[in-house]
């Protein structure tokens, strides 16, 4: 059967339920087209055929027995591909995170988040690239070679989840995992036109992902459609034991059903178009707002004033907990280890061979915000200022439903063209990060194409645990629209 | 010592909270002295690659228990934060630890010193984790650093006093009621030479009179309660030779060197290693419920210091004999359980042949109070013999040999061995006129003025009796048959 890759999840689930598919031709499409297009794209750092094909088998022999016996309970996503990002741990599969200091490390446990997708029945297809542990907006961070944007092999998928979104972007999966420090499952979505879900801190087990900055670290999903990005999240949120951050009682938050958006209100933050948004983005992003409103929502300008320091703040706190998260690398116990003498020497080889000079750069700026005589005037500064960050949303969602503004400044930009400049590839996270310092969901949803034929996205975000609030809206954006549909021609 | 200068001494005291799970995991805490190095090793106190900490419920009520008895103010809120620093045995880079808002502050516990009670400041109680343990080994001429996991995220509870200790024997004891309130609480079996309790004095001197504080120096590696003693004690002198030959006192941290009885230098804080503290984002602000705060409280035991001032009122014991028995809560019960089930023996009598003869036979075997092969109520009826007659003092350390011994029941030992004391006397009288008569020279000269000869004549009257007559009984007897002789 050809085309099964065109499925989207929803609908091979639907087919493998009643067996117009099995999940053994379904897996094998898709390591047929990673192995087409994989070495061109790069999406994939590691493919597990052998496994995916065998739990594809035992899916399948799973659903035939339930065909004859009648019934009995089938797991929600049984026979269901899934790529999963590279700082993810499946147990057995190796975890790079993208870095050479774990050039060889496969964990003996699995992250919480993929655990709870295994036990629904899905099949891993492999480990997908990302920016050296999540910390970049490109993949070119990555110390595996940059991922190419399927849109334009020329351009990069966006980061630090960008082996995820070229994979499902390319078809080469149907729904992949990613991960949200400060935008890595947004941008790379927008850039790669998918519907991604940086889901609420505490929403979903963060125990397995390896850490980059504790308190702004989320797992979410990269989709084509919020359908499926919403199957995902059903099975895999929820309070973990393993995760004390996770909360063991979400509210339940209105949302609306089906096409109508009546009642919804909209806050479009003023913030959020400013100079160095290009026009272009800007005007898939209106577009993208009124098709809404048309829906029936009624948007209303609001204002996040202390938004321009989410970026100075983001870049205290999130290097500064890397720089603690990632002492453990130091050659002793596993990874990387270059042999010396002298233990501080040891230390000191094998964390500069095995770190690149992104990782770097954090762990100093993080160790700096952190030292003693500093910490008042950097650390404890922008603790201050999250919380105000933090309170600029708790007080815009009194007022309104969700936010809507662009996920991005432009469209995928050039493999290279930031290369010497970490400023300017820390401003493409301008307006994502935000959401992370106040811990909100986040969703981008694809919004139109450039005159590069290059993807738009629209940024959608919402009060804590409004995850489902903000998929559902984004379903009832995608049943009128069908930019979501569209490929790219490989 | 009579000195110049007076010592400023602050204790700090890491104490293992002897849960049945780890800090942050749910790996067993095991002895890491013995056994098998990384048999209680899990990926998340191995500091593996995307690992969480998770409070463990049990250590945080084993350390209110501590904080309570130290009449501690408890933050309901407090934080745990993370100290940085590289080392192989912190597997993390990372430890665990609580910085800036501990779970309880300002608290007192009352010691004895020379110039009688003084009530120490306790500064802080904090929870933190342990770390691994290394060791070094040479194999083929090349040399190794082994590292062992199994102490690796074991609860730590840290206790700081305030510098307020100005002698080494209020340093000791000070050491010791720390020791005696974490073992009543039952967190911590107060063991030194494991590391389950490790004691790190800051000392520095200052001119007798003087307020200011002199520059201190901590003192490390202490495992045993003699070796702090010695420590401290070395670590004044060397001050006192030091300012006194005109040098100043470094701040740093020495390593007590048991073997050679001196300390060396570990590393200067001159250096301070800059541990970057910031609030650990993996766990939440650690919330205990005041109700549960009470409830802990309310459980509570009876503390040394209250049962102490109890026994001496309601037993009439000498304070020196209370402090005795309460510093272990096991003594205190058992001798409380012996003193309700006695019969005719009195509280006295019963502290005499607890903290005399059967705290001799325990130390000479090394047994604790748990591993006793009889209870509270055999030593409670072996009291009662002695204190109706039935048996004298030498046949009741036989029985209570026997007792530990073997365990038994004392009236059946007695019977059994035939020590039942002899206070016939017709018997008595005989056996004294046999040794007055046997013994006609000593007779002559206790009489003469030799008086301690009458200790001899008691002896063999004794031998006589195959130490089973009854002493006063004897004494009487050789008495008056003596003045009757010199008559």
């Amino acid at each position: 059967m050809s085309g099964l890759h065109e499925l989207s999840a929803k609908q091979a689930l639907a087919g493998l339920r009643a067996g117009k598919i099995s999940s053994v031709e379904l897996t094998r499409a898709y390591l047929e087209r990673i192995e087409q297009h994989n070495p061109r794209l790069n999406a994939y750092l590691y493919v597990s055929a052998e496994s995916a094909l065998q739990a594809a088998a035992a899916a399948d022999k799973q659903y035939a027995k339930a065909r004859r016996s009648k019934g009995g309970k089938l797991p929600a996503l049984l026979g269901l591909p899934i790529a999963v990002k590279d700082v993810l741990a499946v147990a057995g599969m190796p975890a790079t995170c993208g870095s050479r200091i774990l050039e060889n490390f496969v964990p003996s446990y699995t992250a919480t988040s993929v655990q709870r997708l295994l036990d629904a029945g899905v099949v891993v297809l492999g480990k997908t690239n990302t920016d050296e542990f999540a910390m970049g907006s490109s993949t070119e961070n990555s110390a595996y070679g940059v991922t190419r944007n399927p849109w334009d092999e020329t351009r990069v998928p966006g980061g630090s989840s960008g082996g995820s979104a070229a994979a499902v972007a390319a078809r080469l999966a149907p729904v992949a995992l990613g991960t949200d420090t400060g935008g890595s499952v947004r941008q790379p979505a927008a850039f790669c036109g998918l519907t991604g879900l940086k889901t609420t801190y505490g929403r979903v087990s963060r125990y397995g992902l390896v850490a980059f900055g504790s308190s702004l670290d989320t797992v979410g999903v990269l989709a084509r459609d919020a359908a499926d990005a919403g199957l995902i999240l059903k099975v895999m949120g929820g309070y973990d034991p393993q995760d004390a951050t996770t909360v063991e009682k979400t509210p339940k938050l209105e949302k609306p059903s089906g096409r109508s958006l009546k009642g919804l209100k909209i806050g479009v933050p003023k913030e959020y178009f400013i100079e160095g948004l290009s026009a272009e983005v800007e005007n898939g992003v209106r577009e993208g707002i009124r098709q809404l409103e048309a829906l029936g929502a009624k948007a209303v300008p609001v204002s996040l004033p202390h938004t321009e320091y989410a970026l100075p703040v983001y870049y205290i706190i999130a290097p500064a907990e890397a720089s603690a998260n990632l002492a453990r690398f130091d050659g002793v116990r596993y990874g990387l280890r270059v042999v010396q003498d002298d233990l501080i020497e040891m230390f000191k080889r094998s964390r500069g061979a095995g770190f690149g000079p992104e990782v770097k750069r954090r762990i100093m700026i993080g160790s700096y915000a952190l030292s003693a005589g500093y910490y008042d005037a950097y650390y404890g500064q922008a603790q201050k200022v999250r919380a105000l960050i933090r309170r600029d949303f708790d007080n815009v969602f009194k007022k309104v439903d969700i936010i809507a503004a662009p996920s991005t400044p432009s469209t995928a930009f050039r493999i290279g063209a930031h290369g010497n400049d970490p400023l300017e590839m820390y401003l493409e996270d301008v307006f994502t990060l935000p959401a992370n310092l106040a811990g909100v969901p986040g969703l981008c949803v694809c919004a139109g194409f450039d005159g590069q034929g290059l993807p738009i996205g629209l940024q959608m975000l919402g009060p804590h645990f409004a995850d489902e609030r903000l998929l559902a809206v984004a379903a009832a954006y995608q049943k009128v629209t069908d930019w979501h549909k569209q490929g790219p021609a490989l | 010592m009579a000195s110049k200068y007076q010592p400023v001494i602050g204790l700090e005291v890491h104490a293992v909270l002897e849960t049945r799970s780890k800090m942050f995991c749910a790996c067993p805490v095991v002895d890491s002295t013995v056994g098998e190095p990384n048999i209680a090793v899990c990926p998340i106190c191995a500091g593996m690659p995307g690992m969480l900490p998770v409070i463990n419920e049990a250590a945080v009520e084993y350390a209110l228990r501590v904080a309570l008895a130290l009449n501690c103010t408890i933050n309901l809120t407090s934080i745990f934060a993370r100290k940085s620093y590289f080392y192989p045995d912190l597997p993390k880079g990372f430890q665990i630890s609580q910085y800036e808002q501990p779970l309880a502050q300002n608290g007192w516990l009352t010691i004895d010193t020379v110039d009688g009670e003084q009530r120490v400041a306790i500064r802080r109680v904090h929870i933190e984790e342990d770390t691994g343990k290394l060791t070094h080994v040479e194999r083929d001429g090349e040399r190794y650093s082994l590292v062992d996991l199994n102490r690796s995220g074991v609860p730590l509870l840290e206790i700081v006093t305030e510098p307020e200790l100005h002698s080494v024997e209020a340093v000791r004891n000070c050491a010791y009621a720390l020791r005696s309130i974490l073992r009543y609480v039952g967190v911590n079996s107060g063991n030194l030479e494991k590391g389950l309790m490790r004691i790190e004095p800051n000392i520095s001197i200052r001119p007798v009179g003087s307020r200011e504080f002199g520059t201190r120096a901590e003192i490390k590696n202490l495992n045993s309660f003699r070796s702090l003693e010695r420590a401290t004690t070395y670590e004044l002198a060397r001050q006192e030779q030091l300012v006194e030959a005109g040098g100043a006192v470094v701040q740093q941290t020495l390593g007590w060197d048991d073997a050679r009885g001196t300390t060396q230098a570990q590393r200067s804080k001159e250096v301070a290693e800059d541990y970057r503290y910031f609030p650990e984002p993996d766990l939440p602000p650690l919330v205990v419920e005041k109700a549960w705060v009470e409830k802990i409280r309310k459980g509570l035991p009876e503390l040394p210091q209250a049962r102490r001032e109890r026994f001496i009122s309601k037993y009439g014991l000498k304070a020196y004999d209370a402090n005795v028995i309460v510093a272990e809560r096991e003594v205190a019960d058992f001798y409380e359980a012996a003193v309700a089930a006695a019969k005719t023996a009195d509280a006295k009598l019963i502290a005499n042949w607890l903290t005399g003869p059967l705290f001799g036979l325990m130390n000479e075997a090394g047994v604790e109070m748990g591993d006793l092969r009889f209870g509270a109520k055999q030593l409670a009826a072996l009291c009662d013999q002695v204190a109706v007659g039935k048996v004298n003092a030498a046949g009741a350390r036989e029985v209570l040999g026997v007792l530990f011994a073997e365990g038994g029941s004392p009236a059946s030992i007695i019977k059994a061995r035939g020590l039942q004391q002899i206070s016939d006397s017709g018997q008595l009288a005989a056996w004294v006129g046999e040794v007055i008569a046997a013994h006609p020279k000593q007779s002559a000269d206790y009489l003469a003025g030799n008086a301690p000869l009458l200790n001899f004549l008691f002896g063999q009257v004794m031998q006589k009796a195959g130490g089973k007559a009854n002493p006063a009984a004897v004494r009487d007897e050789l008495q008056a048959q003596l003045s009757k002789l010199g008559k």
